[in-house]
């Protein structure tokens, strides 16, 4: 099943990324490339294999529950580019 | 005192400091008069801190005249990926959409280097992200190959091994996600380890695709890599995936003997699609080794065929997820046009990504969406134990599995950059590893039209001893690892 660029632009939107119109039409071409080359996973029988979603097996890593120092407010938000009284500026969410 | 400190390695410049025939503030000179001297040629770097490599090296001469132990990195010039977190210092991953980003803490593997005060000289350019295999993908420059400038380094970490072959550094880290450490490696001429998926602190590495990215050493020789990794390895509380396992000092396995080591060569990489001179400069090096006291057999690898498309489905998957971060909010670049809050992610994503971050992210969503789980990114999961399986079943007979690092030398820059498809096959025979979570190593084991070939030693998971022991023996019985592009 190929790609429509429509499949392209809806991927686009979940990925929130504005592509341009050429943009659209070579990931089209490119993605269903790459689509095309992955057909050759479907030869393998993997009916009763299990997934490897990580190659180690660890699984609930704890640590004990103590209040340690935060990093400073300051620094944390000295990386932001619109910032104002020890927050991050965002545009309007909430409708007035 | 020699002249050119810039060319030792790291344990030739330590044994100059033990015996104080140099002090670390000479040392960093000679680096920072080497990277004045070639970097616009080579490139390497996004960021150079050479007041920091002065004000670091002036710190240790004063802790040696003060009596301190000297350790094995202590004074050292090295350069690490600008994928990887130093506080105060530009960290890039060479995206737009970083491009004046200053963490506000180290990574632990830069914190457990500056404990042993290594000297920081800059920080390594890199494909956008770590995502491609030339260094070409930059935000910023290509960085160029110091055997010859017309042919790219290799990638993603084409600055960090650019910057050791060009004696820009005594060592560097890099990462590996699909061989962005061994593959620029071989492309240059030095000494490139992957270690065991856990065995390195990842924490402070920005992500890319976290089931597989690992941070290891680039060096001048088998040595430094094992000083390097001494420095490097263990577990660390901040990544909860990093191994509890006890580390061992490398510098033991620094043994010339393979007597007995047992070879397993897969025929799947050395047939089509692997440069015949490549193929056979892997053949000879078997043959030393063979000839060195190993047994060497050929074998097969049936599922490695599908480690290219398992990769290009996991990773970018894994990189929609991790780089869902990038929205403009609390740091990097944020879009100037925007009106609302969808506006601003989507533009900003859209003017700080590249084009291949955006194809990976794109390819990531889709194989995650509703309706393409299964087919794509589930089946792919599948796949990857087949693989892993393989190599179990290979380890059950070898101790290692030996092939080249890529198929071929060295490509023109811009020679594969309108064909990702090409591209990708340069990492068809480091792949494999990254999705088993086992170590490998690429060592230098010869040249075709003055480019180096890269050997590719694979073991099985947390036997980088094995890997040092062969590595050292091959390099203490040739001397490709000793040349020098000429710059």
């Amino acid at each position: 099943m190929r790609l429509t660029k429509e499949d392209i632009a809806s991927v686009a939107y979940l990925s929130r990324l504005e592509l341009s119109e050429e943009e659209k039409d070579k990931l089209t071409e490119q993605i269903n490339r790459l689509l095309e080359s992955f057909a050759t996973l479907q030869e393998l029988d993997t009916s009763d294999v299990e997934p490897t979603s990580h190659v180690i097996p660890v699984s609930n890593v704890f640590r004990e529950d103590v209040s340690r120092p935060s990093l400073p407010v300051e620094e944390v938000i000295a990386n932001g580019p619109q910032v104002a009284e020890n927050c991050f500026v965002v545009p309007r969410v909430v409708e007035t | 005192m020699p002249d050119k400190l810039h060319e030792l390695t790291a344990h030739e410049l330590h044994d100059l400091l033990v015996s104080k025939q140099v002090s670390a503030r000479e040392i960093a000179r000679s680096y920072i008069e080497r990277i004045e001297a070639v970097e616009s040629r080579v490139k390497s770097f996004v960021t150079t801190t050479p007041e920091i490599a002065l004000e670091r090296a002036a710190a240790v001469d004063e802790a040696i005249a003060g009596g301190a132990e000297i350790s094995p990195l202590m004074g050292i010039p090295g350069a690490i990926k600008d994928n990887m977190s130093t506080r105060g210092v530009l960290t890039t991953c060479s995206s737009k959409i970083l491009h004046n980003y200053r963490p506000i803490y180290d990574a632990t593997v830069v914190e457990m280097l500056s404990r042993q005060r290594y000297v920081m000289v800059g920080k390594t350019n890199l494909d956008e992200f770590a995502m491609g295999s030339s260094t070409e993908n930059s935000g910023f420059f290509p960085t160029r190959n110091p055997w010859n400038q017309e042919a790219v380094p290799g990638g993603s970490s084409g600055g960090s091994a650019a910057a050791v072959a060009a004696d820009e550094c005594a060592f560097a880290l890099g990462s590996d996600t699909g061989g962005s450490i061994r593959q620029p490696a071989s492309f240059c001429g030095v000494v490139g380890m992957k270690p065991t998926y856990g065995r390195v602190s990842r924490y402070g590495l920005i992500a890319f695709a976290s089931s597989l990215d690992q941070i290891g050493p680039l060096t001048k020789d088998v040595t430094d890599c094992a000083l390097v990794l001494n420095a490097i390895c263990g577990k660390d509380p901040c990544d909860s995936t990093s191994l509890d396992v006890p580390v061992p000092d490398y510098t033991k396995s620094l043994v010339a003997d393979v007597k007995g080591l047992r070879i397993g060569v897969p025929k799947e990489f050395l047939g089509q699609g692997t440069d015949p001179d490549v193929a056979s400069a892997v053949r000879s090096a078997v043959d030393l080794l063979v000839k060195l006291g190993a047994e060497a057999k050929d074998m097969s690898m049936p599922s490695m065929d599908y480690g290219l498309p398992v990769y290009y489905i996991i990773a970018p998957a894994e990189c929609s997820s991790n780089l869902a971060r990038y929205d403009g909010i609390r740091y990097g670049l944020r879009s100037k046009s925007a009106a609302d809050t969808v506006s601003l992610y989507e533009k900003t994503r859209e003017e700080g990504f590249g084009a291949e971050v955006k194809q990976r992210i794109m390819v990531g969503t889709y194989a995650l969406s509703a309706g393409y789980y299964d087919a794509y990114y589930l089946k792919a999961q599948k796949v990857r134990t087949l693989l892993r399986r393989d190599f179990e079943r290979a380890f059950d007979e070898f101790d290692v599995l030996v092939t080249p690092t890529s198929p071929t030398v060295a490509f023109g820059i811009g020679e594969k950059a309108d064909d990702p498809f090409a591209m990708k096959l340069a990492d068809v025979c480091t792949i494999p590893v990254n999705l088993a979570g086992i170590p490998a190593i690429s060592i230098p084991c010869g040249y075709k039209n003055g480019l180096p070939i890269g050997l590719h030693i694979i073991a099985r998971g947390l036997d980088e001893e094995t890997l040092i022991r062969v590595a050292f023996t091959f390099e203490q019985n040739t001397d490709y690892h000793r040349r020098k592009p000429a710059l």
